[in-house]
C-alpha cells in the first residue's frame, strides 16, 4: 500500500515537527510513505476567500501529484475536507474521483484503514481536545454536539484513549469553533481573537496543560493568542502525541 | 453601511457585555440540546421535515393554488403581493376600508422585512407590536436583534429603565415578573381598542387553507379574537401540503427555538368570525427568485426557529444588529445576498464555516455550504469582499507552481526568523494586533524530508 503524504503548506514551513511526527508514525505502522516534493497547496485559502476559480490550477496540480497513490494522508481535517468536498467543481475524471475518495485525515486513516486498536504511545499530561470543525462536522470524524446520536465520541477521542498516562479534561463547550476560519481570522480579527480567547479559557480553567487538535491551523491561531497573553498552556498536534514512542 | 467586522469590533469593546450576550444565547442552545436529546428519532424528523419542505418547494405553484382555493372556500379573502410595497398597500387598503386607525400586530418577521410599521405610521395608523420583546424594541425604535428573541440584546435593567420612562413603573425596578405585569396591563388596553389585528404565519396548510400561528404569549390570539378584522401576512414558502405534516414541524420548531417541547399556543385560523373578515396576504418579495437558484433554493425551507443564531459563535459575539438585515445570523447571511448582493455581500464572510448552523438546523439547510457558495458569487461580481481578482489569480497560479510556492514559503519563514517576536513591520498587522505569529523553525518539513531520504539512500 503506497501512501502519499500531504502536508499542508503552512505546516511545512511553520510546524515541521507535526509533519515529521505524522511521517514517522506512518512509517512505524508499516506504511510505504512518500512525500511528493512537488506538492503545493489544496487551494482552500483562495477558495474560502471566494476565489474558487483562481484555485483551479492548484486543484489540478494536487490531483497530478497524488493520483498514483493508494491513499493520500494528511494531518489536517480541514485540507482533506477541501479536497474531498470542494474538488467537485473539477471535471470528475477517474483521477479526480480517486484522489477525492482516497484522501484521508490521519486519524481516519489510522482507525478505518490501518484499523489500529492500540499504540504504545505515552503522554503523561492533562490534555484538552479541540475538535476542529472541518474534521468534526465536515468529515464526521466524530458526532457534533448538535446531533442526536450517542455516544458523543470521535476518532480523536478513540486514538487519545490509547495513549498511556494521558488524561482528557472535560470542557464546557466540547466543540465550539476556535475562531480561526482562514480568511475570517484577518477579515474579522476582533471576533476571531475573542473566540480563541474563550476556547483557551475553557481548556485552561479545566486544568489542561496542553491543547491538542487534528488541525494545526486552529492551534496556530490559539498559540498566537496564548503567546501574546503569556498563558501557561501549550499546543500540540495530535500526531505528535500519537508518535511518542520508539520501536 | 458599516462593515460587519467593524460593528462586531464595537460590540466587542465591552467584553463583559459580549460574554453576557454569548452566555445568554448559549443557554438557549443548551436548552435546545437537552430538549432534542429526549427525542430518539430527532435526526429522522429533521430529514422528514426537509423532505416535506423540498417537496413543497418543488410544486409550490400547485400548492399555492390549492391553498388559495381552500382558503376562499373557508370564507377568507386571499391577496397576492409580489413585493413589500404591494404587501403594505394591501394592508393599508384593508385598514382604510374599515376606517381603522389602530392595529395590533403579533410577531412577524415578514412585516419587518416589508418595513410595514414605518409605512403605516407614515399613513397615520398606530401599530402596536403585541409580543413583549417586540413591544420593548418598538418603544426603543430599534429593529429586532434576533428573530425569536427580538430583545435578547437588552438587559433587564435597561428594560426597567425604559418601562419607567414609558409605562411609569417604579424607578430601578428589574424584577421580570413585575415588568411583564406592567407590559401586560399596557397591552391589554391596546388589545381592547384596536380595530384590526395582523399576525405572522408559521405554517400555511395547502390542503385545508388554514394558517397556523405559534406563540408563547397568546398575543396573536388575543389580537385576532378581539378585533373583527384579521390579517395574516405569509411568505409563500410557509406552505406545507397537509395538516398531518404539521406534526413533524411542531415537534421541531419550539425545541429548536427555545428548548420547549412545543410553543404555548399553536393556533389554527381557518374561518373569519361571524360578521368579521379574514385576510391572507401571500407575499413573494424575492422568494421566487431565490427558488430559481439551485444552489440556494433550500434556504427557503427555513422555519424561522433561530437555532442557527443561538449556536453561531460569531452571532453570539457580535449581536444581531451587526448584520444590518431583518434576518441576522447564518440563515440571514444566505437569504439576504440574493436580495441585495452589494449591500449584503459581506455577510457570507462573517463566518468561520464551522458548520454548527448546518448541524443544528431542524430542516437540514446546508447553511455553511451556501455561505461558501455565496462567497464565490460575491467574488465573481467583483465586490471588494471577494478580494482583488488579479491578485487572487496571480496567487492561484503561484499555488499551482511548486518552484514559486516553495521559494515564497522559504522566504516567508526566513524573514520571520530574522525578526522573531516583532513581526508588525511585516504588515501582518491584522493578525498580530492581538496574536503572535508562529515561531519559524530552522528547516521546513520538505528540507528535513529531503535530507532524511538522502541519508537513507
Amino acid at each position: 500500500m503506497k501512501v502519499g503524504l500531504f502536508i499542508p503548506c503552512y505546516m511545512d514551513q511553520f510546524y515541521p515537527q507535526a509533519a515529521i511526527a505524522t511521517y514517522k508514525l506512518l512509517v512505524k505502522l508499516g506504511c510505504d510513505v512518500a512525500y511528493p516534493e512537488g506538492q503545493t497547496c489544496c487551494g482552500q485559502p483562495l477558495a474560502n476567500a471566494g476565489n474558487e476559480a483562481a484555485s483551479r490550477g492548484s486543484y489540478l496540480h494536487f490531483v497530478t501529484m497524488f493520483e498514483k497513490y493508494d491513499y493520500i494522508v494528511a494531518p489536517s481535517g480541514s485540507c482533506v475536507y477541501h479536497v474531498r468536498h470542494h474538488f467537485d467543481t473539477l471535471e470528475q475524471t477517474e483521477a479526480v474521483k480517486k484522489v477525492r475518495a482516497k484522501t484521508l485525515d490521519l486519524t481516519e486513516f489510522l482507525l478505518d484503514v490501518l484499523q489500529i486498536s492500540s499504540l504504545p504511545a505515552k503522554y503523561p499530561h492533562k490534555v484538552g481536545l479541540h475538535q476542529s470543525c472541518h474534521g468534526l462536522r465536515g468529515l464526521h470524524l466524530g458526532t457534533s454536539s448538535e446531533l442526536v446520536n450517542k455516544p458523543l465520541a470521535s476518532k480523536l477521542h478513540e486514538l487519545l484513549s490509547m495513549v498511556e498516562g494521558l488524561t482528557l479534561v472535560e470542557l464546557d463547550r466540547k466543540d465550539e469553533c476556535c475562531g480561526f476560519g482562514g480568511t475570517f481570522s484577518v477579515k474579522e480579527p476582533d471576533i476571531s481573537v475573542k473566540m480563541g480567547k474563550d476556547r483557551i479559557r475553557d481548556h485552561f480553567s479545566k486544568g489542561a496543560e496542553v491543547i491538542t487538535a487534528g488541525d494545526m491551523s486552529c492551534l496556530m491561531h490559539l498559540e498566537g493568542i496564548i503567546s501574546r497573553q503569556n498563558i501557561p498552556i501549550k499546543v500540540i498536534h495530535i500526531a505528535e502525541i500519537l508518535n511518542t514512542y520508539e520501536i | 453601511m458599516m462593515p460587519h467586522a467593524q460593528k462586531a469590533a464595537i460590540f466587542n469593546k465591552d467584553e463583559a457585555r459580549t460574554d453576557w450576550h454569548d452566555a445568554s444565547l448559549w443557554m438557549v442552545r443548551k436548552k435546545r440540546d437537552f430538549a432534542v436529546s429526549e427525542i430518539p428519532e430527532w435526526e429522522f424528523l429533521r430529514e422528514f421535515a426537509s423532505d416535506i419542505k423540498m417537496h413543497t418547494l418543488s410544486k409550490l405553484d400547485d400548492y399555492l393554488e390549492s391553498f388559495e382555493k381552500a382558503a376562499i372556500q373557508n370564507g377568507a379573502i386571499v391577496h397576492w403581493a409580489a413585493d413589500a410595497k404591494e404587501h403594505n398597500d394591501i394592508v393599508l387598503s384593508i385598514l382604510n376600508k374599515h376606517q381603522a386607525k389602530k392595529m395590533v400586530k403579533s410577531k412577524s418577521m415578514l412585516t419587518e422585512e416589508c418595513h410595514l410599521n414605518e409605512f403605516l405610521e407614515h399613513h397615520n395608523i398606530e401599530v402596536i407590536d403585541s409580543d413583549l420583546g417586540e413591544r420593548i424594541i418598538q418603544m426603543l425604535n430599534e429593529p429586532p436583534s434576533h428573530i425569536v428573541l427580538p430583545a435578547i440584546h437588552l438587559k433587564k435593567e435597561e428594560i426597567g429603565e425604559l418601562f419607567h420612562r414609558e409605562l411609569h413603573t417604579e424607578k430601578g425596578a428589574t424584577d421580570p415578573q413585575y415588568l411583564t405585569e406592567a407590559a401586560r396591563h399596557h397591552l391589554r388596553e391596546k388589545f381592547h381598542t384596536a380595530q384590526v389585528a395582523l399576525t405572522g404565519v408559521n405554517f400555511g396548510i395547502a390542503e385545508t387553507g388554514e394558517i397556523v400561528v405559534c406563540t408563547n404569549e397568546g398575543n396573536a390570539d388575543m389580537g385576532v379574537h378581539l378585533t373583527p378584522v384579521q390579517i395574516h401576512s405569509m411568505g409563500i414558502e410557509k406552505l406545507i401540503p397537509r395538516r398531518s405534516d404539521l406534526a413533524v414541524f411542531t415537534r421541531l420548531l419550539a425545541r429548536s427555538a427555545t428548548g420547549q417541547p412545543v410553543t404555548v399556543f399553536t393556533s389554527h385560523h381557518r374561518n373569519p368570525k361571524p360578521a368579521g373578515e379574514m385576510h391572507i396576504i401571500l407575499v413573494d418579495n424575492g422568494r421566487t427568485e431565490q427558488l430559481g437558484k439551485p444552489d440556494f433554493r433550500s434556504s427557503l425551507k427555513c422555519i424561522r426557529c433561530g437555532a442557527c443564531m443561538n449556536t453561531c459563535p460569531i452571532y453570539r459575539r457580535s449581536g444581531g444588529h451587526s448584520y444590518e438585515t431583518t434576518i441576522p445570523g447564518p440563515i440571514g447571511s444566505i437569504l439576504t445576498p440574493g436580495i441585495d448582493l452589494k449591500k449584503h455581500g459581506q455577510l457570507p464572510f462573517a463566518s468561520t464555516l464551522c458548520g454548527s448552523c448546518t448541524d443544528v438546523c431542524p430542516v437540514k439547510i446546508d447553511i455553511h455550504t451556501q455561505l461558501y457558495k455565496w462567497r464565490q458569487i460575491v467574488s465573481e461580481a467583483g465586490l471588494p469582499e471577494g478580494g482583488n481578482k488579479t491578485m487572487m489569480s496571480i496567487m492561484g497560479s503561484g499555488l499551482a507552481s511548486p518552484s514559486f510556492f516553495h521559494r515564497l514559503g522559504n522566504i516567508g519563514r526566513k524573514l520571520l526568523r530574522l525578526f522573531p517576536g516583532k513581526e508588525r513591520f511585516l504588515s501582518f498587522t491584522v493578525w498580530t494586533k492581538d496574536r503572535d505569529l508562529p515561531k519559524a523553525p530552522v528547516e521546513s518539513f520538505r528540507e528535513w524530508y529531503v535530507k532524511q531520504t538522502k541519508d537513507g539512500q
